[in-house]
C-alpha cells in the first residue's frame, strides 16, 4: 500500500524557511517539535492555507499540489478538515448550523462518512446543538470544531495543537475522543504537538521537526524507545511505548499482569476484562539496570534484555540515555554517566532492567 | 396631520423620505464593494481611491453639487450620455437630489462598512474555507453576516445624512417645490419669507423627530444583531 500523506515543501517565509519532506501511512500521524519549528506552518501547506513556493502534497493518492506541474487545488476544494487550536467556530451560528456548515459543500452523492447521529454520539456534545458559540467551555468549543470538521467528509484531517489552550483536566477530557476517532472513523489524522506524553498517547507514526527541516520521520514507538533523538530522549518525559494486553488478574494482590513481547509486567489492579489491548509508557527515568537477576529487591518488574545502544551526554550534564532490546522491544533507560562507566555499558552487554513504575494510555 | 401641515409642507416631508431611502438603497451595493476592496485588497490606486471617496465630507457642498452640475447636467458629459442612451435626466429632477444626497452619505456608509469588514478575524473565513466554502460563499455565509451591525450603521448615517442634506442638492437639483424640495430647502424657503417662521418650526421639529428616530432604530438594530453573534 501506498503512503496515504506525502508532502515536500519548500518555502520560505522571511527569515524562516520551511524545507521539510515526509509520507506517512499511519492512522495518526504526528508532527512534533518545538514552538517555531514550522508544524503550523506544514499543516497549512497541507490544508491550502498557504502556497508553498515548491513542493508537491499528495493525499490518499490524490495531488493536491505539485508545483513542478502548476498544480495547486484550493483550500475549499480538498475536502481537508482542519481543527485550529482555538476552536474558530462561527460566532453568528448556532452549534447545530456550525457543525453543519460543511455539509452545504461535501459532495451529496458520495455516501459514507459520518452522520450528525454518530458524530454526536463520538463527541459526547448532543445537549449543545442550541447554544451558542460563545457559551461553550473551551473544551466543548473544541469538540464542536471537531465535529464540524468530521461532518465536512474529509479525506484526511489536520488538528493542530487542538488541546494546547486547554487546561489539565480539558485536555483529559478530549483525549479519548481523539483515541475514538482515531480507531473508529477511518479517516488519517495529522497531528501537531509538543507534548511528548500527547505524542506518545495518541500516534502512530510520528515526524519530528526541527527549525523548519524534518529530522526523523518513522512509527511513533520505534523513535521513542532510540537514545539518539535529543529533542525526545533528553526530555523529562522521555520513555518507550510498549503495546500489552491483559493476561489476568490477582484480586489478592491487587494486581493486573500484562503481556508484552518484552515478558510480562504487573501493574495496580485495572478493571479491564482479560484480552484488553493496552498501550503502555515507561519512562526512562523510572529504568533502573543491573548486570545481574537482583533477589531481595521491591520492584516487580524485571526485564532480561541488553544493550543495544548508548546515546550521547545531555550537554555537559551528568546523564544519557541506554537503550535495551528486551526480546525484540525497545526500551529506554536514563543512567548517570558514572554509572554507565561503571556498569561498563557496551551494545551487546546483558542486562536487567528494573521498572519503578508502568503508566497506561488506554487503547 | 394634513391640518397641521400644508399640502406643500406634507411633500416637502415626503419628498426628503423616498430622496433619503432612494440615495441609500441606490448605494448600498457600491458601497458594499468599495468598501469590502478598501478592507481587504491590494491594489495600485488605493489611497488614491480612499481619497476621492472621501473627498465630498471635506468639499463644500456647493463644490460637491456644482461638480455634479457639470458632470450629470444636461449638458454634462455623463448627463448627456444617460439622457441619449437611457433617456434618464437627473438634474433638476429628484433623481438628481437622490444623487445628490449619495454622493454626499457615501464616505460615511464606506467608512462604518469598511471598519467593520477589518474588524472581522480572518480566521474564521479561512476556516470557512477548509469546509468547503468557495470565496462567494464564504463571504455570503460569513463576511457578511459578521459585518452586519456595521452595515447597518453605514446605511442609517447614510440616510441621516440624506435627510439633512442642503448644500450640494440645491446647487445641483435647484429647490422646485413638488420635485428637488427637500425639507431642509423647504425650511430655508421658509426662513427667507415673511412670516415664514412657524412653517420653518413645525418642519424643524419633523425633522428633528426622524433623525432621532432614525438614531434609536440604528440602535436598536445594533443591540439585535450584537445579541445574536455573541462576541467571544
Amino acid at each position: 500500500m501506498s503512503a496515504v500523506i506525502e508532502v515536500s515543501v519548500a518555502h520560505r517565509l522571511g527569515a524562516f524557511s520551511l524545507d521539510a519532506e515526509f509520507a506517512s501511512d499511519g492512522r495518526l500521524t504526528a508532527l512534533f517539535g518545538r514552538s517555531g519549528s514550522g508544524k503550523t506552518s506544514l499543516v497549512n501547506v497541507i490544508s491550502g492555507l498557504i502556497r508553498p513556493q515548491a513542493g508537491r502534497v499528495v493525499i490518499d493518492g490524490r495531488v493536491m499540489v505539485d508545483s513542478a506541474a502548476g498544480v495547486f487545488v484550493p483550500k475549499h476544494k480538498r475536502r481537508i478538515g482542519y481543527v485550529f487550536q482555538e476552536a474558530r467556530l462561527f460566532p453568528h451560528l448556532s452549534v447545530r448550523q456550525n457543525l453543519l456548515y460543511g455539509r452545504w459543500f461535501a459532495p451529496q452523492a458520495e455516501d459514507g462518512g459520518s452522520t450528525l447521529d454518530d458524530v454526536l454520539d463520538l463527541l459526547g456534545i448532543g445537549h449543545l446543538l442550541q447554544r451558542q458559540p460563545g457559551a461553550l467551555s473551551g473544551g466543548e468549543k473544541q469538540r464542536v470544531a471537531i465535529g464540524r470538521a468530521l461532518l465536512a467528509k474529509p479525506r484526511l484531517l489536520l488538528m493542530d495543537e487542538p488541546l494546547a489552550s486547554l487546561d489539565e483536566e480539558r485536555k483529559a477530557e478530549i483525549l479519548p475522543y481523539i483515541e475514538r476517532l482515531r480507531d473508529g472513523f477511518g479517516i488519517p489524522i495529522v497531528y501537531v504537538s509538543h507534548s511528548i506524553a500527547e505524542v506518545a498517547r495518541l500516534a502512530t507514526h510520528l515526524v519530528i521537526l526541527g527549525q523548519g527541516k524534518v529530522s526523523m520521520s518513522g512509527p511513533t514507538a520505534e523513535l521513542m524507545s532510540r537514545p539518539d533523538v535529543p529533542i525526545l530522549s533528553t526530555s523529562a518525559e522521555a520513555g518507550a511505548i510498549l503495546e500489552a494486553r491483559v493476561l489476568r488478574h490477582e484480586p489478592e494482590h491487587g494486581l493486573t499482569i500484562l503481556g508484552t513481547a518484552a515478558g510480562p509486567l504487573q501493574i495496580a489492579r485495572r478493571n479491564l476484562p482479560e484480552g484488553t489491548a493496552l498501550r503502555v509508557r515507561i519512562l526512562a527515568s523510572d529504568v533502573m539496570l543491573s548486570l545481574k537477576p537482583l533477589d531481595g529487591i521491591s520492584a516487580l518488574n524485571v526485564l532480561p534484555g541488553q544493550v543495544s545502544a548508548i546515546g550521547a551526554r545531555h550537554g555537559d550534564g551528568g546523564a544519557l540515555e541506554v537503550q535495551l532490546d528486551c526480546n525484540g522491544v525497545g526500551l529506554l533507560a536514563r543512567l548517570t554517566v558514572k554509572s554507565a562507566e561503571q556498569l561498563r555499558l557496551a551494545p551487546g552487554s546483558p542486562v536487567y532492567a528494573v521498572i519503578k513504575s508502568v503508566s497506561i494510555d488506554m487503547p | 396631520m394634513s391640518d397641521w401641515l400644508s399640502p406643500e409642507e406634507w411633500t416637502a416631508v415626503r419628498l426628503s423620505l423616498i430622496v433619503a431611502a432612494t440615495a441609500m438603497l441606490a448605494s448600498l451595493p457600491l458601497g458594499l464593494a468599495i468598501a469590502w476592496l478598501l478592507a481587504r485588497g491590494r491594489f495600485w490606486g488605493k489611497s488614491l481611491l480612499d481619497a476621492i471617496i472621501h473627498l465630498p465630507l471635506i468639499l463644500p457642498p456647493v463644490v460637491t453639487g456644482y461638480l455634479l452640475l457639470i458632470g450629470f447636467g444636461r449638458r454634462g458629459p455623463i448627463g448627456q450620455f444617460l439622457h441619449d442612451w437611457f433617456g434618464i435626466v437627473l438634474s433638476f429632477r429628484w433623481t438628481g437630489a437622490a444623487l445628490a444626497c449619495a454622493v454626499m452619505g457615501f464616505p460615511l456608509m464606506v467608512r462604518a462598512m469598511r471598519l467593520s469588514i477589518e474588524a472581522i478575524d480572518r480566521k474564521l473565513e479561512d476556516a470557512a474555507g477548509t469546509l468547503g466554502a468557495g470565496p462567494f460563499w464564504v463571504f455570503l455565509t460569513v463576511t457578511l453576516p459578521l459585518a452586519l451591525p456595521g452595515i447597518l450603521a453605514g446605511m442609517i448615517l447614510c440616510f441621516a445624512k440624506a435627510m439633512g442634506e442642503f448644500g450640494a442638492t440645491i446647487t445641483f437639483v435647484s429647490n422646485i417645490p413638488g420635485e428637488t424640495q427637500t425639507l431642509p430647502s423647504a425650511i430655508y424657503t421658509f426662513t427667507q419669507v415673511p412670516n415664514g417662521d412657524a412653517g420653518a418650526m413645525r418642519l424643524t421639529l419633523i425633522s428633528i423627530a426622524i433623525s432621532v428616530a432614525a438614531l434609536f432604530a440604528s440602535e436598536l438594530l445594533a443591540r439585535l444583531v450584537g445579541r445574536r453573534i455573541a462576541v467571544e
